[in-house]
């Protein structure tokens, strides 16, 4: 859905300033039909029996099978690299549903993909505050130093840009994701070193999380198989344990219980 | 008279570790739950009651109460949904918790699932963060490990799984409804109430739907008591709650103070504006609140302190942004998510949001025209109140709000660029790294 409404790619850039490429207001409405569908003119698939038991498998974990249908969707981005006509059809058989319900969930969330993605997904936040604090300038940057559009991967299958709404560290603005780990308060030149080292295979580590892994592999996580790696990276990042630093400097804390029970009897009334 | 600053749930952000169990047990981790588990699911009910809890992803709705909705004489099963789905813009509270304490969570899941006798749990949590998830995954198996969740729990008979389910990129999904028909396999859109979750939630069963800070507030609350946890904040807003300071600001981050605490004070600790610089406006809960401005720099920041200033608490997401910003871009910033985000369902958000996107590109770019700031408002009164759930009503907040404070700069989109105005380099945090530096 949200996809769907997505402008064409490179068809507006965010604005760093000065020159909008596009005729402002009145650009052509497109209808919601020219959106690249599922592309059903790939056939092979990589989906086999033993992913289809990993996919039974994510459905007994729910009260109701079709809760699974979320996860399962990951699982098969994770085998295929993205949302293909195969892994509709491997869903909607082992939930009873018609391969129209698995499309049209499939279709209304952002982070299934109907084109190949690369090996790594590179986001950059350009919601309002992000965008202010320099993610488009990131995201822009980004765009020149890789050559691509929105929603485009380059040549050598490496890395699929795209322009994120609020990730949920706006404390650490701007903040660009690589394969949805942390890259926080990041630069446009950090921006292109990481995306440069991911390209030649350096090991990069988020700011936030683990090293990071590949885009399919991430999305094996997200299905529900973990990958051992929760106990890498730190606990939070700086600007998290502001607050609690400034109180562990002034001496501040929560009230004693011990207190509050001596000076107020009123616990008692809650019995 | 309490502290400025409380950390509670905030207290382990900076332990080594701290999202291993047993760390978080060294700290008295699990002393809740084995407190509750001693009493009648009905006495916590009552004990979170009095704590005056009040709902912490936006609304305020008193947590206990919510939990009392819940009938028990349906003999359909319980379900406790955990809206883990943080992404109201400018709102990162949430996300840090479940990275750095995911026990502070999941103890207060068992709890509250306890409470409402519930044997089986959720946690939605947004499918972009994947570390959380992580985090989360194992938390939650360590919990199994120990004999907090699964078959028994610590013996008392109670049984409850807890199952982390991640999703897919909707913002809508944190909309409780949405969240529903998100997490039994649909496409996330809001239902129409009633029936209310309570009576008729996920799988039509009795549901608990609550977010993450509001569960994760539980568990300190039967540790040391509701007159503790009241003993802070105000009168009708009890307790500790986190603050997310973003934005122009020297030092962001979060900080958990008793409710009532105002952006002055914040800033205070926050080493105000960044130098140079002054406050213009900002949010007092993410980007579905009505702007503020500096004037409203001493409002307590409680539930009832921001709604008499005709705002709303919300997440208390304070995005604090100086002059060199321009309010016509930001508005159409959020405008454009709210547009991306728009589940499609009913019209006026549908349709509306496309058409606050291409008045608002206009008046960016300078080339608004006559009428366009009137027909932005009335745009906006015909969608308020107009939608099935609140995503539409929260698409007028940013526009309504800024125009009552910034018209002139709306008329100022009928002849000049906003960058011309505001050149959008100033704004930038990187603003000294040198011009069309290169990797």
């Amino acid at each position: 859905m949200a996809e769907l409404m997505e402008p064409r790619p490179g068809a507006t850039g965010r604005h760093v300033g000065g020159n909008t490429e596009e005729p402002v207001g009145h650009g052509e409405m497109k209808s919601y039909f020219d959106e690249p569908s599922l592309d059903y003119e790939v056939t092979e698939t990589l989906i086999d029996d033993g992913v289809r038991e990993e996919l039974a498998s994510i459905a007994a974990r729910y009260p109701q099978p079709r809760s699974a249908l979320l996860p399962m969707l990951h699982l098969v981005q994770s085998v295929e690299g993205r949302v293909t006509p195969a892994g509709i059809e491997a869903c909607a058989d082992l939930l009873g549903l018609s391969t129209a319900d698995v499309s049209g969930v499939a279709t209304f969330y952002t982070m299934y993909k109907r084109r190949p993605v690369g090996k790594y997904h590179v986001g950059v936040c350009t919601t309002s505050l992000c965008a202010v604090m320099g993610g488009d300038e990131v995201y822009s940057r980004l765009q020149e130093h890789l050559g691509i559009g929105n929603d485009e991967t380059t040549e050598d299958g490496a890395i699929t840009l795209e322009h994120l709404e609020c990730n949920a560290a706006c404390d650490m603005a701007p903040v660009m994701m690589v394969n949805w780990e942390f890259f926080d308060q990041t630069t446009p030149r950090r921006a292109c070193e990481v995306v440069d080292a991911l390209r030649t295979g350096e090991e990069v580590r988020a700011t936030r999380g683990a090293r990071v892994v590949t885009w399919q592999q991430a999305e094996r996580v997200l299905a529900g198989f973990p990958d051992g790696r929760a106990d890498e990276g730190p606990t939070s990042g700086p600007t998290s344990q502001l607050g609690l630093r400034i109180a562990g400097e002034r001496g501040w804390s929560a009230p004693d219980p011990a207190d509050v029970r001596t000076t107020d009897d009123s616990s008692e009334e809650t019995k | 008279m309490t502290d400025t600053l409380t950390p509670v749930l905030t207290a382990n952000w900076g332990d080594e570790r701290a999202w291993k169990i047993g760390n978080y047990e060294r700290r008295g981790g699990y002393e809740g739950l084995r407190t509750a588990l001693r009493m009648e699911p009905s006495e916590v009910v009552s004990l979170v009651k009095d704590s005056g809890l009040r709902g912490r992803g936006g609304a305020g709705f008193p947590t206990g109460m919510k939990w009392s909705f819940i009938p028990q004489d349906n003999p359909k099963p319980k379900y406790l949904v955990v809206n883990a789905d943080e992404s109201e813009p400018g709102t990162c509270k949430d996300i840090p918790l479940m990275m750095a304490s995911p026990h502070t969570l999941v103890e207060g899941v068992i709890i509250s699932a306890y409470a409402i006798r519930a044997s089986t749990a959720f946690i939605y949590v947004r499918g972009e963060v994947l570390h959380v998830v992580r985090r989360l995954q194992q938390a939650v198996r360590e919990a199994y490990s120990a004999g907090y969740v699964g078959k028994n729990v610590l013996g008392t008979g109670y049984d409850l799984d807890i199952i982390v389910h991640a999703g897919a990129g909707a913002y809508i999904c944190g909309e409780e409804t949405a969240l529903l028909d998100s997490l039994e396999g649909r496409r996330g859109q809001p239902r129409l109430r009633p029936p209310f979750p309570a009576v008729a939630g996920l799988y039509a069963s009795p549901t608990v739907i609550n977010n993450v800070e509001s569960i994760a507030s539980v568990p300190s609350i039967v540790r040391n008591g509701a007159a503790w946890f009241s003993s802070m904040g105000t009168e009708k807003s009890k307790g500790m709650t986190i603050y997310s300071l973003s934005g122009h600001v020297t030092h962001p981050g979060q900080f958990e103070a008793p409710l009532g605490i105002t952006l002055r004070e914040l800033l205070g600790l926050a080493g105000g504006i960044r130098e140079g610089h002054e406050l213009k406006f900002w949010t007092p809960g993410g980007s579905s609140t009505p702007i503020l401005m500096p004037e409203h720099l001493d409002v307590p920041l409680d539930y009832e302190g921001v709604a008499a200033q005709k705002s709303m608490l919300g997440t208390k997401a304070l995005q604090c942004f100086d002059e060199t910003t321009s309010v016509v871009r930001v508005v159409l910033r959020w405008t454009e998510f709210y547009k991306h985000e728009s589940c499609g369902k009913c019209t006026p958000c549908r349709e509306g949001t496309w058409w606050l996107v291409q008045i608002l590109h206009r008046l960016e770019a300078g080339q608004g025209q006559e009428g366009d700031i009137d027909k932005l408002l009335d745009l906006c009164e015909n969608i308020l109140g107009r939608s099935f759930c609140a995503l539409g009503d929260g698409a007028t907040s940013p526009i309504s709000s800024a125009i009552k404070y910034f018209r002139d700069e709306f008329e100022q989109g009928m002849h000049t660029p906003a960058w011309e105005l505001f050149p959008y380099e100033r704004s930038t945090v990187f603003v000294r790294e040198p011009a069309g530096a290169q990797a």
